[in-house]
């Protein structure tokens, strides 16, 4: 700013000089998301983008809280955010990390996620909805409110519908309690273009629009190989390699549901895991195979059968 | 007469900064908060009227301090109170209990004396107030049935 600037702006004075210094590190070391996005890092799989996004959000916070620091401005940025994506990908994983990074960031006071959908929100006659809505904001506050299928909220087809009276109580508490309450809404990509589309003001308040992209099979192995270690199983190799086979396989498939997939036939490999040591049950067992899932377990399974 | 009823009544008013930390201990201890208000002043006057239910599932103070704005607003020359209830075994009470709220006016107390049989003195006290039906208590003149 030049000094005809300066003089013109009465705010000028007030304003601490331009050359202190702020160990940006040291409030990096000290807010603990150091370890958070390694953890992030470490237990979410792939979704780069959204990895990316959680980075970006997390400088901001760290430079606006430096700039607080040494008495600049700092409006509280608008972290409202969309998450978007099919079923699997991990949109509700997220917003539960989203809650502790923004905590030790400092931008919520509380580390909690509320995590609601349309029944919660929307009543079901005349001057229900507005109570109940605001139940779960005064419960949600000082943290995150998450709402799975948000799209649901809006229903075009019935005019009547009390959703619109909830989204309006919504819009109205996300403008005035921005530092009270963080609202993350969820849903599949398309219906909630449609979502937005038909409810502008919603689209406008929400700043930040993160796309959970589908996993690629490689991926999907990895999140077996985390899931498995999770339960305290071990995948021999063959199965390892059955279970890639099982996923492609399956991500042909329709009604494939990404990591949830994953899980569901985990938890059939160990069911016929379990049957299979319970048939044999003559023979002492050890240790090792209670652990162990073999090749069998995952390739006795229908999708390889069709 | 300046009303003196709960904690912090000799102390001046709390301000909205206080009383979110207040709120925000008993949310801390895990206590259920409440907020009541009235116009009859009487010290023994237990009954309140509740404004909405006892907040049991809040964590931040922030949800309680929406519930007492909102009382303010739509009771602005009435008492109100804030109460922590505490639901844990052995205790099942009330654990605080303070004023937020008060008329502009508090015209206090007046002592009446009635004389029983032997020249015993009966006393009691009665709120200057509550010579006017309820809700115009406090100059709320055109506020009937609030």
């Amino acid at each position: 700013m030049s000094e005809a600037a300066d003089l013109l702006d009465p705010e000028a004075r007030d304003r601490p000089p331009d050359n202190q210094l702020i160990d940006l590190d040291a409030l990096y070391r000290e807010s603990g998301i150091c370890g958070m996005l390694a953890g992030m890092d470490r237990e979410l799989v792939g979704l780069t983008p959204v990895k990316t996004r959680i980075r970006e959000i997390a400088a901001l916070l760290l430079v606006e809280r430096a700039r607080r620091s040494i008495g600049f401005k700092a409006e509280p940025p608008s972290l409202h955010m969309c998450f978007t994506g099919n079923p699997g990908t991990g949109k509700t994983s997220v917003a539960r990390r989203m809650a502790g990074l923004l905590h030790g960031l400092g931008y919520i006071r509380r580390d909690h996620v509320v995590g609601v959908t349309r029944d919660d929100l929307v009543g079901q006659y005349i001057g229900h909805t507005a109570p109940k809505t605001k139940e779960v904001l005064k419960r949600a506050m000082g943290g995150v409110l998450f709402i799975d299928e948000a799209y649901y909220l809006y229903r075009p087809e019935n005019e009547r519908d009390y959703g619109q009276e909830a989204i309006e109580i919504l819009l109205q508490v996300m403008e005035d309690n921005r530092d009270d309450l963080v609202v993350i809404l969820a849903g599949y990509r398309d219906r909630m273009e449609v979502f937005f589309r038909s409810n502008p003001g919603m689209a406008s308040r929400i700043a930040h629009h993160v796309d959970f992209p589908d996993y690629e099979a490689d991926e999907l192995l990895e999140i077996a190989r985390l899931m498995t270690a999770d339960m305290q199983y071990r995948l021999e190799p063959e199965a390892e390699r059955a279970m890639a086979d099982y996923i492609l396989r399956r991500m042909a498939q329709p009604r494939f549901a990404n990591a949830r997939s994953i899980r569901n036939a985990l938890d059939r490999a160990r069911l016929r895991q379990a049957n299979r040591l319970f048939e044999a049950r003559g023979s002492a067992i050890g240790a090792t195979d209670l652990l162990t899932i073999a090749e069998e377990d995952i390739r006795r399974s229908r999708v390889f059968t069709q | 007469m300046r009303l003196t009823q709960g904690q912090f009544s000799f102390l001046p008013d709390l301000t909205d900064g206080e009383i979110t930390r207040q709120v925000q201990y008993a949310l801390d201890q895990g206590w259920a908060v409440a907020v009541e208000f009235t116009d009859d002043p009487h010290p023994r006057n237990s009954y309140w009227t509740m404004w909405g239910n006892p907040m049991f599932d809040l964590r931040d103070a922030k949800g309680v301090m929406m519930e007492i704005d909102a009382c303010r607003a739509a009771h602005p020359d009435q008492y109100v109170k804030v109460l922590a209830f505490d639901s844990s075994h052995g205790f099942e009470t009330v654990r605080m209990s303070y004023l937020i709220n008060r008329p502009a006016e508090e015209p206090g107390f007046e002592l009446l004396r009635s004389e029983g049989p032997g020249r015993r003195i009966g006393y009691t006290v009665r709120s200057y107030a509550t010579g006017r039906p309820s809700g115009e208590r406090y100059g709320g003149e055109t506020r009937h049935g609030t």
